[in-house]
């Protein structure tokens, strides 16, 4: 059954619907075919994930780059200490935007800049003094990182600032 | 049961039952020389896996200046990507061999002749692209081994008389190889020529569908009565599916066991490492004209210009050759035309060899 048919002549003779050899089952042959094209099966499976494998991997990379820098627990700012009153630093935490806020009354406050609502980069209002998502119009509180108004569903997350005269240390809270 | 009935709705729209009674009326012929119908399918595997590794190359690669470091990040930062680059790198070799293999094969069987002529012509063109394909992606990790390689292989078109420089200029993008080399290169390896390549492709291959695979002169002979043929499908499909698949596995041993190399980063202030050569598949071509370089009368320019003109001249009569041997019997210019060929095979052989043994 495995062996090719060979037929004489150019093209092939035979009536459409005929077969060139008759298939006859031998009793106890079909649990043998079975068997046969499950082992096949699994290693055509096996191989196809061997292939696969890589090329997932492969193209997780960035993924996982940016899955070992969220591993970050403190950024160093160097001369950030000289940020002017009633403005805005960004920066990264680890893979994220994050913003530090020298607010006019002198406090310092540090929080990640990612809108709750949906990933937009947001921004800080020096005037309105508050965080504002220019996306969908999500307000926060500049000093709490609270949800004010508008669609973002969670509060800005807070980081620790630490103020020495080298520049400023902020840290997972 | 639904199965069948979902067979029957696309069938009725998309007409599979005349595809699958058109498949069953193919046959292939069955004879000693049989073996070397599988090359121009293993050359049409590779260049599918070419694709595929291409694309995921893609995904990281950014032409230009940052050219290497990009091939840098690929080959040791991504996961894996040491393997789809050594894939892509030996795959395209492999894929020049099965070429060369199948053109050979071609040739010897006199499978050329009427009405096979445009089969010949389209697969000379594919050849000749697939040849820009090496030379161009050879160039783009941008290491030390390709810029140099490219920069002395852009000096040949630099020799044609009145129009060489403004053609060398044009294809380096300025007087020297550099990242605006990259940048052109890689807007040809990877728009330009698959645009011309897949539908010439297509071409060839409708055309092995329309003539059928040729026999060779002596099967040829012989009364139809006792020629051999198997079917098409499943059989021969079978069958060119396992080389496929062993293809695969010789390929990936390739590819894992002898990862592609990286050099160090290009630099043109640098002066130019030791056995700077070109590929394999073009160090016949190579060879030849430094050959006739040394001929005495022929030293310098003229040297070079007579070169680039017997080697062309060479190449027209090779793909021009459907055209000379036309006749079935075998006479005196089928016999002329096969020693063409071993003497093709010879040259191609002897200056790769000499090529080689005398890199310093």
């Amino acid at each position: 059954m495995m062996s090719d048919p060979i037929v004489s002549g150019e093209r092939i003779a035979l009536p459409e619907g005929t077969h060139l050899q008759p298939f006859v089952e031998e009793p106890g042959e079909t649990t043998t075919r079975r068997f046969f094209l499950a082992a096949a099966g699994a290693a055509g499976l096996l191989y196809t994930a061997a292939l696969a494998y890589p090329i997932y991997r492969y193209l997780a990379s960035p993924e996982e780059i940016a899955l070992s820098a969220t591993a970050v627990t403190e950024v160093t700012l160097k001369d950030a200490q000289k940020l002017p009153l009633a403005s805005v630093l960004m920066f990264k935490f680890g893979a994220a935007p994050a913003m530090l806020i020298h607010h006019e009354d002198g406090r310092w406050i540090s929080m990640t800049a990612v809108c709750t609502h949906l990933g937009c980069t947001v921004q800080y209002e020096p005037q309105a003094d508050r965080i504002h998502c220019a996306c969908h119009g999500g307000v926060y509180n500049a000093y709490t990182g609270a949800n004010v108004s508008g669609p973002p569903p969670k509060p800005l997350k807070l980081f620790k600032v630490a103020v020495n005269e080298a520049g400023v240390e902020v840290s997972r809270a | 049961m639904t199965s069948k009935t979902i067979y029957h709705w696309i069938d009725e729209r998309l007409g599979l039952s005349e595809l699958a009674a058109f498949a069953r009326h193919k046959t292939v012929p069955v004879h000693a020389q049989s073996f070397w119908y599988y090359w121009g399918g293993i050359s049409l595997f590779l260049f599918l896996v070419q694709c595929f590794t291409g694309v995921l190359l893609l995904v990281y690669y950014r032409p230009g200046a940052e050219a290497y470091e990009s091939v840098r990040q690929i080959t040791f930062v991504m996961h894996f990507g040491w393997l789809i680059r050594s894939a892509h790198a030996w795959s395209a070799n492999l894929m020049i061999f099965a070429i060369l293999v199948h053109m050979f094969s071609v040739y010897f069987m006199k499978a050329y002749r009427k009405p096979r002529e445009f089969g010949w012509l389209s697969g000379m063109a594919l050849l000749g692209i697939a040849s820009v394909f090496g030379f161009s992606g050879y160039l783009l990790p941008m290491d030390e081994l390709s810029y140099f390689a490219t920069k002395v292989g852009l000096q040949i078109p630099a020799v044609i008389p009145f129009v060489g420089p403004a053609v060398a200029n044009m294809l380096r993008g300025g007087p020297d190889v550099s990242e605006f080399t990259v940048q052109r290169f890689f807007a040809l390896h990877v728009v330009v020529l698959p645009a011309i390549f897949l539908p010439l492709l297509a071409f060839h291959l409708w055309l092995v569908q329309r003539h059928g695979n040729a026999v060779p002169p002596s099967v040829e002979a012989l009364p139809p009565e006792q020629r051999k043929n198997m079917p098409s499908f499943p059989n021969f499909v079978r069958k060119d599916l396992a080389m496929w698949l062993i293809s695969l596995n010789i390929l990936a041993l390739l590819a894992s066991v002898f990862p592609w190399a990286l050099g160090k980063q290009a630099d043109s202030l640098v002066p130019a490492p030791a056995g700077i050569h070109p590929e394999w598949y073009f160090m016949s071509p190579f060879e030849m004209l430094k050959l006739l370089g040394m001929v005495k009368w022929l030293q310098g320019e003229p040297g070079e210009i007579a070169g680039i003109l017997l080697f062309t001249l060479g190449i027209v009569l090779w793909i021009l050759i459907p055209f000379y041997d036309i006749n079935k019997e075998s006479g005196q210019r089928a016999r002329a035309a096969h020693y063409f060929g071993l003497l093709a095979v010879f040259a191609l052989l002897a200056t790769t060899v000499i090529g080689y043994w005398t890199i310093r």
